[in-house]
């Protein structure tokens, strides 16, 4: 497990914290600024994750009527029960399409089933056109955030970055590194031959996906191909078009703190004309790759309610210090503490869930007021029920709640043990808490040898 | 009114004057204050490290005690064990179980929260002398919605003057977590110090708080540092009448 160490490392890396520090900051005033322009935030909050909770109650019907509605309108939808299957269906649609060059615009899902390695493994080659994005991968690196992928850089490192692979000259105006970055991705746009995008929400009656962005680079994916490939996660379907009026509520407010984004998409079928513009081909695919087991009780069916806005990335004291590579996942923060065990399993994540101080400003933020101090609770009993008595470590932490609630079920026993402590200046072995901070001795004498001493019978003191 | 006192096994243990000044302010008052021997710890600590079967026992013991007293109302100076009150009823599963901590949870109140919105006491008659600073802990703002009770009281206190850290630094957590405290040290320590260095920029002579968990934690570090700010519960200065 490498979390841990991740996190440490993160800790050390000055640039990456100072700008952790500003960009979170500044998420979350836009965001508060934003949501205080809406009337009834509260009730759109609720009425957003009452549509959620109803539509995850009867997914499997709402999924088919999605699909059908789709077709309807001349889609292809496929469905993908793992990443390894994602990948695949989408590989071979490049290759039925013969495409070399792949455009995406931003698409956490494509990162959760790692699609760009599985198409350069097949000798196509993807190419990120959201300015995120394309830095992280012109870095080498992946997204450290849900909406920001490339949060954890400077402006001056993006300088760099660009004038090292794309021989800009070196430049820290973001106006200039924009207009780099958009000119040489234009001429990958007129290249490419299939588009692979995101979806935001699709709408069950009438098959429309819907995508928000601001840089026009979803646009231009969905459009400028012949081929038009839309991944989603299978949570993302609501039912009726008139709902996505709170979404789009909420949505870019706890994201960006944008009233709304530049550009909206609703895309429905493909070009009907041959004037008409479009892709001739649009293909969706619903990923479950562990969605539906979260689907069997209340407490993890929640997680599913989540519209991505990362608000709860930059709320997360434990984010806003660390950043999201130290997960070691795709979806980092609290989100992703709670949504990676439950996709991946608890084998290689069990130490996500414990990487929260449980503060619950994730809880307060959620758009769809998802409670993942509950999710993350959840998991950590999961976590314990399932690793048994293996390891050192736990055997021991084992080994110190058996104690601690034996003791605790008993009074005397309590304390007896802390008179002893007391008596004989015992020093629980809390190396971890003292190397930074000074440790409270216990009290020369207890409340409750207070209340014994007097206290009881001094009422009217 | 009579009250029992949810101690808390920290507050016992380690900051026994913040249940003294519990004590003390409930009986100014007019609160008959009962205190039960026989309680322990609430099982928090189990609870958050995902112990749930310790936690459960732990629960139905403090729920039987309190039951037992007969008091009008549970008052705690603390906000994080009066929420892990109220969790009772998720964590236990039992359906009689569950409508006695509900039960239970509907008579708990965190100290400020009592005074102002049971009693309606804004004045407790304290007096301290010097700057003071609030720190809103996690449990009591965010599952008990306590946020404008502790500074009513404090405002209301001779010669005390309140000064609020920037909003963002105020309810922004210390990074405490219980065992994510030692389970993660150095996190826990970058979020403290950015709390600590708030304290420090806002020329108080303490921070107050309704939570002695927070207050070793912000105190610990604050006397690492060597600076001069004292962490005081919430019950130390409303007690408190020089």
């Amino acid at each position: 497990m490498t979390f841990d160490r991740d996190a440490r490392t993160a800790l050390a890396d000055g640039q990456l914290r100072g700008a952790l520090r500003h960009a979170t900051t500044l998420f979350g005033e836009r965001r508060r600024a934003a949501i205080a322009e809406v009337p009834d935030w509260e009730g759109a909050r609720d009425r957003a994750r009452a549509i959620k909770d109803e539509t995850l109650l009867r997914l499997d019907r709402y999924l088919e009527q999605f699909a059908a509605n789709a077709e309807r309108a001349g889609a292809r939808v496929h469905w993908a029960r793992d990443a390894a299957e994602a990948c695949e269906i989408i590989a071979r649609i490049a290759e039925r399409r013969g495409a070399r060059t792949i455009v995406k615009s931003k698409s956490m899902a494509s990162e959760e089933i790692h699609l760009n390695a599985a198409l350069a493994r097949r000798g196509i080659e993807p190419v990120e056109t959201d300015l995120g994005e394309y830095i992280v991968q012109l870095a080498g690196e992946t997204p450290s955030h849900i909406v920001a992928p490339a949060i954890h850089k400077t402006r001056a490192q993006i300088g760099a970055l660009f004038a090292e692979k794309l021989g800009t000259e070196p430049s820290d105006d973001i106006a200039t590194l924009a207009a780099a970055a958009r000119q040489a991705l234009r001429r990958r746009f007129a290249e490419a031959d299939l588009g692979v995008s995101g979806v935001n929400f699709a709408v069950a009656e009438t098959g429309t996906i819907l995508i928000l962005e601001n840089e026009g680079n979803a646009r231009l994916t969905t459009s400028l191909p012949r081929t038009h490939v839309a991944l989603m996660g299978i949570e993302k379907v609501i039912p009726r078009f008139a709902d996505l009026e709170v979404f789009l509520r909420l949505l870019p407010r706890s994201g960006t703190g944008q009233a709304l984004t530049a550009y909206q998409s609703l895309l429905t079928g493909t070009k009907r004309q041959p004037a008409d513009e479009g892709p001739e081909e649009l293909h969706i695919v619903l990923l479950d790759n562990g969605r539906s087991r979260m689907l069997a009780s209340p407490v993890t069916r929640q997680t599913l309610a989540c519209i991505r806005c990362g608000a709860c990335l930059n709320a997360c004291p434990v984010y806003r210090q660390i950043g999201g590579h130290a997960y070691g996942s795709v979806y980092p923060g609290p989100i992703g503490a709670v949504l990676t065990p439950q996709l991946l399993g608890m084998g290689e994540s069990a130490d996500l869930p414990y990487a929260s101080s449980l503060c619950g400003a994730c809880r307060d933020v959620c758009p769809v007021k998802i409670d993942i101090p509950a999710v993350l609770l959840h998991l950590r009993a999961q976590a314990v029920a399932r690793r048994g008595s293996t390891g050192t470590g736990t055997l021991l932490e084992r080994l110190a709640f058996s104690s601690y609630a034996a003791v605790m079920a008993r009074p005397r026993l309590f304390e007896w043990v802390m008179r002893w402590a007391r008596r004989l200046h015992i020093v629980p072995p809390l190396g971890a808490w003292t190397k930074w901070r000074d440790l409270r001795p216990l009290a020369p004498r207890s409340f409750r040898d207070e209340w014994r001493a007097g206290l009881r019978d001094t009422a009217g003191s | 009114m009579r009250v029992s006192l949810f101690v808390t096994c920290l507050a016992d243990q380690l900051w026994p004057a913040a249940a003294v000044g519990a004590v003390r302010v409930l009986r100014r008052v007019g609160c008959d204050v009962q205190f039960d021997e026989r309680q322990t710890c609430c099982g928090q600590p189990a609870f958050n490290t995902g112990y749930r079967p310790d936690a459960c026992a732990l629960a139905r013991r403090l729920i039987e005690i309190f039951e037992s007293s007969g008091a009008d109302a549970i008052v705690s100076p603390s906000g994080s064990c009066t929420a892990m009150l109220h969790h009772y009823e998720q964590l236990l599963e039992d359906a009689g179980w569950r409508a006695r901590a509900r039960a239970l949870a509907e008579r708990t109140y965190e100290l400020s929260s009592f005074l102002v919105n049971r009693l309606g006491v804004d004045d407790v008659g304290a007096s301290f002398a010097g700057r003071l600073t609030w720190h809103d802990a996690c449990h009591g703002l965010r599952d008990l919605k306590i946020r404008e009770e502790p500074r009513r009281l404090l405002h209301h206190v001779r010669g005390a003057e309140l000064v609020e850290l920037p909003p963002a630094s105020a309810e922004t957590c210390c990074g405490f977590g219980g065992t994510f405290s030692v389970k993660y040290p150095e996190i826990s320590v970058a979020i403290l110090d950015e709390k600590v260095d708030a304290i420090d920029r806002a020329g108080v002579d303490a921070v107050v708080s309704g939570d002695a968990s927070c207050l070793m934690q912000i105190g610990g570090r604050l006397s690492r540092r060597g600076s001069l700010v004292r962490a005081l519960h919430l019950a130390e200065v409303l007690a408190s009448t020089t």
